[in-house]
């Protein structure tokens, strides 16, 4: 049966830069008062709370420093909460440790692989390590090596393996003990576009399998085309939640039209603003941002306003509604980097 | 307590050391070795240093090398994993609780220092020769303290892994490891430095002395030798506070 995640009203206030478990930097800094170490405070998590149904693909989606990884941390026993609470399936993820860490399975942002061992030993000893038995290791093993392309290499130590063979033995080796719950740190990062799909594949498939994925990313074609639900995060709370579709639909005038013109009179930002379906213009020199609810049948409308006030259109680009304007529109802030 | 995930983990670590068993040896062996050859045959048969002098030297080697096997075995992976490779968090996601893998890691430190400490018998009789009589006469005793020798290397393995940086290795070795062996009664007993009563003073604080002194109690007693409760006294004492405080620092590494 699947198994669900959730959390709630988590805090997490670092006295010093958050360490390996919490991976990224930049966080909210508050009451640095004076070069003194213990006056630092960063405040990873603000009361975050959201709950992941079983066996369905949720993402975190957030700029870097949002506090994604340190919900992670906390979710997979590695960062202490400094208050609220966090449950895989019916285990308190701080008091029952070692109930919660038998369900899951975590890919970390930056590969950990074990250096000393050979791919095939990697599998095999995080096996053991939960209590496989030997026949079944060596087949579990096996099959993954062959599902993520790696047979050929299996016998070499990882030292030597490119980052995208690293990241996908990482997720082969949190695959290999077949939790209920799989957790995946920036999945994609660094990955080419061809291992980044099949990624995505096997991602899909082993939830097909029943069983939850839980990935964080700051990537909106990743969220948009893996997860079924997602929880927006900025500064450390969940600031929206919802199925990806609902989310962009959720934001007036989710199209933006990129425009220019030929020699445009200051009027025309003004006579723009006022057709149908647009909620906002800005303009700048020759060129104008249109926020609106609609996208290409706006056209008309706007040549025909700029060449009665003499102007001439000469660059459209329409932006279809998306995570990244649904971002802005709430932080005021582009996702982007 | 989940036995099966703490032998699976003992079990990766003994593979890895079969693995990596020549540079081990050497990494560990070696300089001891040389010690023996230098100390014990260079200078006893070149005439600078007499014959007996064998006999009182190999006890000091044999707590030298087991205490720099244990902290190195235990020390220097740990190191790497928790801040270069961070190879340990597949381990510290393993279903068990996370101070177990500490032990887990003690354990394995231990049984290497062991085994270092029955290679130095080994080498000890076959380069010295008949020179050196190692007196077994009480197993018990030398049984509690090789194991509290033992422990005291990999707890401080632990304690030093999970304290020094990258960076410091270096250091660690000429400031703590350096000074700890001149002045850990390897080469001398302790009553020798009644010349510099300060100093002899000073030393006590070094765990190294009371191992030395230890073995050298139960292996060689014809030299002389602080008496082997006073030791196994101040190994347990050493033992306890390296192990909590290791453990403390293990879980600050280990959880943020």
């Amino acid at each position: 049966m699947a198994i669900g995640v959730r959390t709630k009203d988590l805090r997490k206030v670092y006295s010093s830069p958050p360490p390996m478990a919490a991976g990224t930097a930049g966080f909210t800094m508050t009451g640095t008062r004076g070069p003194k170490k213990k006056d630092i405070q960063i405040v990873a998590l603000d009361g975050l709370s959201f709950e992941v149904e079983p066996g369905e693909i949720f993402g975190l989606l957030g700029p870097n420093g949002a506090g994604k990884s340190t919900a992670l941390g906390i979710l997979t026993t590695r960062v202490r909460p400094s208050g609220g609470q966090a449950w895989i399936g019916e285990h308190d993820v701080w008091r029952q440790q070692v109930e919660a860490k038998r369900l899951i399975g975590v890919v970390q942002q930056r590969p950990n692989l074990d250096f000393a061992l050979t791919a095939r030993e990697i599998l095999m000893f995080h096996g053991a390590y939960y209590g496989v038995s030997p026949p079944e290791r060596a087949r579990r093993a096996a099959e993954l090596l062959d599902r993520f392309q790696l047979t050929e290499r299996a016998g070499e130590l990882v030292r030597g393996f490119s980052g995208g063979m690293m990241q996908r033995l990482s997720i082969a080796r949190a695959m290999m003990h077949d939790p209920q719950v799989l957790f995946l740190d920036e999945p994609s990062t660094g990955l080419d576009p061809q291992t980044k799909l099949l990624l995505w594949e096997i991602v899909r498939e082993y939830n097909r399998s029943g069983k939850t994925i839980v990935l964080t990313t700051h990537n909106m074609d990743e969220a948009d085309e893996l997860c079924r639900r997602i929880a927006i995060v900025d500064h450390g709370r969940v600031i929206a939640g919802g199925s990806p579709a609902a989310l962009k639909q959720s934001i007036p005038g989710g199209y933006v039209l990129r425009l220019r013109f030929h020699q445009p009179p200051p009027e025309l930002a003004e006579r723009l603003g006022a057709l149908p379906g647009v909620t906002e213009v800005r303009a700048n020199g020759d060129s104008a941002d249109l926020y609106a609810d609609r996208g290409g049948q706006l056209i008309p409308a706007i040549v025909e306003v700029a060449s009665a006030l003499g102007a001439e259109l000469c660059d459209v680009h329409i932006s279809e509604p998306s995570l990244e304007n649904l971002f802005l529109h709430h932080t005021g802030r582009s996702l982007r980097p | 307590m989940n036995w099966t995930t703490f032998f699976a983990l003992l079990a990766r670590d003994a593979h890895v050391a079969r693995r990596n068993l020549m540079s081990l040896l050497v990494q560990t062996m070696l300089q001891p070795l040389l010690f023996v050859f230098v100390f014990g045959k260079v200078m006893t048969q070149g005439g600078i240093m007499p014959e007996s002098y064998k006999g009182m030297l190999a006890p000091g080697i044999m707590a030298m090398s087991m205490v720099m096997t244990g902290i190195q075995a235990v020390s220097m992976p740990l190191i790497g994993e928790f801040q270069f490779t961070r190879e340990i968090e597949d381990r510290l996601l393993a279903p068990m609780k996370i101070g177990w893998l500490a032990v887990e890691k003690i354990l394995a430190g231990m049984l290497q220092a062991l085994a270092a400490g029955a290679v130095v018998v080994l080498s000890a009789r076959l380069l010295l020769g008949s020179g050196v009589s190692l007196n077994f006469d009480r197993p018990l005793l030398l049984a509690a303290v090789v194991l509290l020798v033992a422990l005291f290397s990999s707890s401080g393995g632990l304690l030093m892994g999970c304290s020094v940086g990258m960076t410091q290795i270096g250091l660690m070795f000429s400031m703590v490891l350096a000074p700890m062996i001149s002045f850990g009664c390897v080469y001398y007993p302790w009553s020798v430095l009644k010349a510099f009563p300060v100093l002899q003073k000073v030393v006590l604080l070094n765990p190294l002395v009371y191992a030395s002194e230890g073995l050298r109690g139960t292996l060689a007693p014809q030299y002389p030798h602080m008496s082997p409760m006073v030791v196994i006294a101040a190994l347990a004492v050493t033992d306890a506070l390296l192990i909590v405080l290791g453990l403390r620092q293990f879980y600050r590494k280990a959880i943020s």
